[in-house]
């Protein structure tokens, strides 16, 4: 079957029902895409579908046929990513780093639907797990990002 | 504590006990990297590393460690890895400063196994007890000035003038008479030639002068870790690798039996090949998606243990629910860790007295990243090998005793760790790289293996559990004069050695025992309980729960006799300045001590609650505040005051704080292994939640530089987080909660 991702177009061939995670990592070699759990439970996994976060380890391959994946390798190559990636690496969110490629992508499709994303939406949209805790760190890059300042009681 | 730290060491080191050469070759090929694992990498000079080698002083090997390229980058290898925790960074800070080199041309590596980087003090490598900085820190600082000596040197040569005439500015050599300068890149083929210094010989900088060390200083991985770009053991590949997947069984010391759909498995699309490993099944595949899928359907006829099974093996009837209240009604006998004054006598004449019993609960790991190895033997039978680890030399003797290789043929690759927190350390039946090795020699191809995170949680090691019962008495006034604790519990240590110690596994009491308030009879003791779950070691090991029990305990004591918790503590301080320093320091950061309840701005009803811990030569103070909703505890905010001496990174120390306070939060309101049956009730993080970014407190941190010996920073900031929690649910509820998880229990 014939995927695009980051605006390339591949030829895979992989079973209809294999994860899109498996066959970005393993058949495309592109490994800034995470597995956490399988489960879709901790969003390590998360890539863009049409500009909409999709945690790509429950998702099959063939559901994403004649759509535009976007994956952390391309991050940078959109404009409200590359704003992202900025300000995780200005205000040092990451420790461990295994989940922030998914984080990443969770903010930029944020940002990108809602460029000044109120708290209760970034409460709603950055529900990725880190077991490093770097929550509070995720939180003030986008707020910063989001151009407000962190409240200062919640 | 640093006695405490070197018995935990002894026994860690132990299979270190095995003569391990260094040879010129395997050091060689230890450093060299796989072509497709990182993209720079030159092999360090032989004749360098010969000749350093001969050198026997600790961390002085220059060339074993640094590598100054030709456009000036400076590539360390790190004897510690990085898995968030900063190390790197604080690696390239601390090197940095005396080399006279800009952390930010750092390029950092973990180093492979070696005698060149048994750099701590307490004279064993390992990457944990968070004790990378504070045991090599003279050291590394040493590290880099010989180096910068040897620089000097070279560039005296090249610009034929006394070495004397010469200084440094970053990544330079400067004849300041001639207003000539030379970059290190291009000075250092000629200066890692040099002997290496006398080590007496050189001077470190007056810490008035540091420009790296202190300062909030960039994280060297922190673009990588942004973009996807960092790799992990489980992103790496190498030509002609195979996948693998894994069934284990459902409890640990079962064996493989008749495999009743075999042929249909191996028909499934993409297999490779089945096969029978100790205590699991696997399969390979081109693919690990259908490796996964593969292994999965195999229907096994798991076998019942055998007696002399060479795992700890878990019974059909297990239950930990049962399993903590037996631990309760244990009698003993104990052993006395601290005993001091009369506790008996104490108790049997006071008044005023109380008795509690806790305990707490297992816990996974739970790092992001699951499990795996990369196995690959080369043509010359040679093996070569990728896989998270926090004791390179461990990981690699032990590889040598089950492949019969010697350690010169073993090539040991320490990739970046997607989280560990203790998960990574030697455990036996806890770690894929032995099934890796055994398939990639069974298929006769390289082999990466991956647990799946439910055959992770299947096999992870666990957080010890414990129920300690206590008992208190208080004098006239209503002040603590006695207290008693005695822990039935088996410490990791204890653990992974299968037995009791001549000593009591310090690791099994921390933070019962190091306690400083002056309560002049006091007796803390363990019942040594070997159970039949595999344990290891997690953030913060003993302190994470040991803690908990103290300093609620202490709260119930100073309820007991009618006293405010924080006055209580700073009662049983007031001869101590540096904790007495410590916790106003926490109070005024907080706005002052208020216990409450209290009403907040929003209307809710709020509590806060206080505790403290001393682990790993850190003191920390913390204050919480929450309140209820939905029934369930809301944290609001954690005030942490904490003290390691002096620090080398206070951007990194505020991130660890942030961290281990997420941890601590997690372990005391959401977090728990519950087995049922001999299985583990929970697999995968549906079951098993760990904190959500909703239930994350904002964090406010106060570092206290006593200048006392440094401690460390990964692990302190966790332990009196779960205690000033449930002190200040007590507070605000009345309800003392003796176990954790909190979510257990219902809130109004």
């Amino acid at each position: 079957m014939e995927l695009r991702i980051n605006q390339k177009t591949y030829e895979v061939d992989a079973d209809a029902d294999t994860p899109l995670l498996w066959v970005i990592r393993d058949d495309l070699g592109m490994t800034g895409t995470k597995y956490g759990c399988g489960l879709a439970q901790c969003g390590a996994c998360t890539v863009l579908v049409d500009g909409n976060v999709v945690r790509s380890c429950v998702t099959p391959v063939a559901g994403v046929v004649g759509r535009e994946v976007t994956t952390i390798e391309a991050i940078e190559s959109d404009e409200v990513g590359k704003r992202v990636v900025a300000t995780w690496v200005d205000l040092q969110v990451a420790q461990c780093g295994y989940c922030q490629s998914g984080q990443v992508m969770a903010a930029t499709a944020l940002l990108k639907h809602t460029s000044k994303p109120s708290d209760a939406q970034i409460q709603a949209a950055m529900v990725n797990l880190c077991r490093c805790g770097t929550y509070n760190a995720i939180h003030a890059a986008v707020h910063d990002l989001a151009g407000q300042a962190v409240k200062g009681d919640a | 504590m640093t006695v405490r730290f070197d018995a935990i060491a002894h026994l860690m080191a132990q299979p270190l006990a095995d003569p391990i050469n260094l040879s010129r070759r395997r050091f060689l090929t230890g450093t060299a990297v796989g072509a497709l694992v990182l993209g720079f990498g030159l092999p360090l000079g032989s004749s360098r590393v010969l000749a350093a080698t001969a050198a026997a002083e600790r961390g002085t090997q220059v060339p074993a460690f640094l590598e100054i390229r030709p456009d000036n980058t400076v590539r360390l290898l790190s004897p510690f890895i990085e898995g968030g925790q900063g190390t790197f960074t604080a690696m390239a800070q601390i090197v940095g400063e005396e080399l006279d080199a800009d952390p930010a041309t750092f390029v950092v590596e973990c180093a492979p196994p070696g005698d060149a980087y048994f750099v701590m003090e307490n004279g064993i490598r390992i990457t944990g007890g968070s004790m990378s900085v504070r045991m090599s820190y003279p050291t590394m600082r040493r590290l880099g000035a010989l180096a910068r000596a040897m620089l000097l040197q070279a560039g005296a040569e090249a610009l034929k003038v006394p070495v004397g005439e010469l200084t440094t500015e970053p990544g330079k050599v400067v004849h300041a008479a001639s207003g000539r300068s030379i970059a290190y890149g291009e000075l250092s083929e000629r200066a890692m030639d040099l002997p290496v210094p006398d080590p007496a010989s050189v001077t470190l900088r007056d810490p008035s002068q540091f420009r790296w060390i202190g300062k909030p200083v960039k994280r060297l991985d922190a673009y990588d870790k942004s973009t996807g770009k960092a790799l992990y053991t489980i992103d790496l590949k190498v030509d002609g690798m195979l996948h693998a997947a894994v069934q284990h069984a459902p409890r640990l010391g079962m064996t493989v039996g008749n495999l009743r759909n075999e042929e249909q498995v191996k028909a499934m699309k993409g297999v490779h090949s089945v096969h029978r490993l100790p205590g699991a099944v696997a399969v390979v595949a081109e693919r690990w998606w259908n490796a996964k899928r593969a292994v999965e359907a195999i229907q096994v006829d798991w076998q019942e243990a055998a007696a002399d099974s060479a795992v700890r093996v878990m019974p059909a009837d297990f239950s930990s629910d049962a399993y903590f209240k037996k631990l309760a009604a244990e009698k003993g006998p104990a052993r006395d860790d601290e005993n001091e004054g009369d506790v008996a006598g104490t108790l049997a004449n006071a008044k005023s007295k109380i008795e509690a019993t806790y305990n707490n609960q297992y816990l996974h790991h739970a790092q992001l990243e699951p499990p795996s190895a990369l196995a690959r033997f080369n043509p010359d039978g040679s093996l070569e090998i990728w896989l998270p680890n926090q004791a390179p030399e461990m990981f690699q003797a032990d590889i040598a005793k089950r492949t019969g290789l010697d350690p010169s043929r073993i090539t040991l690759h320490s990739p970046l760790l997607g989280g560990f927190f203790g998960r990574h350390f030697l455990y036996g039946s806890a770690s894929p790289y032995p099934q890796a090795i055994e398939l990639a020699k069974a298929v006769g191809r390289p082999v990466k293996m991956i647990w799946s995170r439910e055959e992770e949680f299947l096999r992870d090691v666990l957080r010890p559990g414990a129920a300690v019962n206590f008992r208190g008495a208080l004098d006239n006034d209503g002040w603590p004069i006695a207290i008693e604790a005695v822990s039935a519990t088996e410490g990791p240590t204890e653990g992974l050695a299968g037995k009791q110690g001549d000593k009591i596994d310090p690791t099994a009491l921390e933070g019962l025992s190091g306690k400083s308030y002056a309560i002049p009879n006091k007796r803390i003791a363990q019942i040594y309980v070997k159970g039949p779950v595999m344990l290891g070691y997690w953030r913060s090991v003993g302190n994470s729960l040991n803690d908990f029990f103290y300093e609620s305990f202490l709260d119930e004591l100073a309820d007991k006799g009618g006293k405010d918790p924080f006055e209580l503590r700073l009662h049983l301080l007031r001869d101590n300045k540096r904790l007495t320093t410590l916790l106003n320091a926490v109070g005024e950061l907080s706005g002052g001590w208020k216990r409450g309840p209290f009403t907040a701005e929003d209307g809710s009803k709020r509590a806060r609650g206080v505790a403290m811990a001393s682990p790993f030569g850190t003191q920390t103070a913390v204050i919480a505040e929450v309140s209820i909703e939905q029934g369930q505890v809301r944290v609001h905010d954690i005030w942490q005051a904490i003290d390691p001496g002096s620090i080398v990174n206070p951007a990194i120390v505020e991130a660890q704080v942030n961290g281990a306070v997420s941890l601590g939060l997690s372990q005391v309101l959401v977090e728990e292994a519950v087995y049922v049956d001999g299985k583990p009730r929970a697999r995968n993080y549906d079951l098993y939640p760990i904190l959500p970014p909703s239930k994350m407190a904002r964090v406010h941190v106060r570092v206290v530089e006593s200048g006392e010996k440094m401690g460390g920073i990964g692990e302190p900031p966790l332990p009196a987080v779960a205690p000033a929690v449930a002190n200040a649910v007590a507070a605000l509820t009345g309800q003392r909660i003796r176990s954790m998880p909190l979510s257990r229990h219902s809130f109004t």
